[in-house]
C-alpha cells in the first residue's frame, strides 16, 4: 500500500495530517499498539521539522507485509552539520516554532528513538531526505 | 484517579469527552514543551499543560494520551475541540496554574512517570 502527502513550511495548522492518517491505516492493519506509536511519533517529528525548518515537502509512504518505510523530503535550508543535529538539545528553531511547543532540539534524536532505521541526507539550501523504516 | 476526580480537585470544566469522565489515569505529566512530551514512553497518562493550539491535541494523538487539562485559564478552540472529539479525547481546563494544578495532583495520589 503506498500513501502521498505534502506538506506546507509554517503551516502549523495541517502538520500531524499525514501521521494521523497513517496512524488509521495502521490502527486498520491491527499492527501492534506500541509499533504505531513508534512510527507515528517518528513520522510526527519528521513533518514538524519540515515545517519548522522548510518551505514544502512531501511524505511518502510504503507499507509492505512486514514494515514501513516513510520517506520525508523536503525542499529547504537543509542541515549542515547532521551530526551536530542529531545531539539532543542542539536547535535553530525560531521564536515561532518554541512558542507551538517544539525547537527544543529534541526531534531527530526522538526519529531515531522510535525508528528502526533512520537516514538523513541533506544539502544546504536544497533541502533535507529523511528515511525511516519500522518492521512489524 | 478517574478523570472525574480530576476535574474536581482542578476544579476544572470539561469542553469534551465528558463521557469519559469515569476513565481511570495512573499518571499525569506536565509540560508546555510537546518534544518533551513525544519522548514519552507511557501512555495511560494526563497531560498538563498550558499550551493551548492544535499540536498539543495532535502530540497527544501520536502519543496515545487521551486526556488533558488546559491550565492558567485557557480555552480550547473550536478545531481543537473538534479534533479532540475525533480521537475520542477528554479535555479539561482548570483556571489554577501549572505549578498548582500539578501540586493538587500530586497529593491527590496521581504518580508521576518520573
Amino acid at each position: 500500500m503506498k500513501l502521498l502527502f505534502s506538506i506546507q513550511g509554517g503551516d502549523f495548522t495541517h502538520a500531524g495530517h499525514p501521521s494521523s492518517e497513517v496512524k488509521k491505516v495502521l490502527k486498520q492493519l491491527d499492527i501492534d499498539g506500541k509499533t504505531i506509536k513508534n512510527i507515528v511519533i517518528a513520522l510526527y517529528e519528521a513533518e514538524v521539522n519540515v515545517v519548522a525548518h522548510a518551505w514544502k515537502g512531501t511524505v511518502s509512504v510504503e507499507i509492505d507485509e512486514n514494515k514501513i518505510t516513510i520517506w520525508v523530503e523536503d525542499e529547504g535550508p537543509g542541515i549542515a552539520d547532521i551530526d551536530l543535529a542529531m545531539q539532543a538539545g542542539y536547535s535553530t528553531a525560531s521564536t515561532k516554532v518554541r512558542a507551538m511547543g517544539f525547537g527544543a532540539g529534541m526531534g531527530l534524536p526522538n526519529m531515531k528513538k522510535n525508528a528502526d532505521e533512520l537516514l538523513i541526507e541533506s544539502e544546504v539550501d536544497k533541502g533535507t531526505k529523511v528515511k525511516m523504516v519500522n518492521y512489524f | 484517579m478517574k478523570l472525574k476526580e480530576i476535574a474536581a480537585v482542578l476544579n476544572a470544566t470539561t469542553s469534551c469527552g465528558a463521557d469519559k469522565l469515569e476513565e481511570e489515569v495512573e499518571m499525569g505529566y506536565s509540560s508546555d514543551l510537546m518534544s518533551d512530551v513525544l519522548t514519552l514512553d507511557t501512555d495511560n497518562l494526563i497531560l498538563i499543560t498550558g499550551l493551548v493550539n492544535l499540536q498539543a491535541i495532535r502530540t497527544a494523538e501520536m502519543a496515545d494520551i487521551r486526556a488533558i487539562v488546559f491550565v492558567r485559564n485557557k480555552r480550547a478552540t473550536e478545531q481543537m475541540i473538534e479534533l479532540a472529539l475525533e480521537n475520542g479525547m477528554c479535555i479539561l481546563e482548570s483556571p489554577y496554574s501549572l505549578f498548582k494544578s500539578s501540586g493538587l495532583l500530586f497529593q491527590a495520589g496521581l504518580k508521576p512517570i518520573y
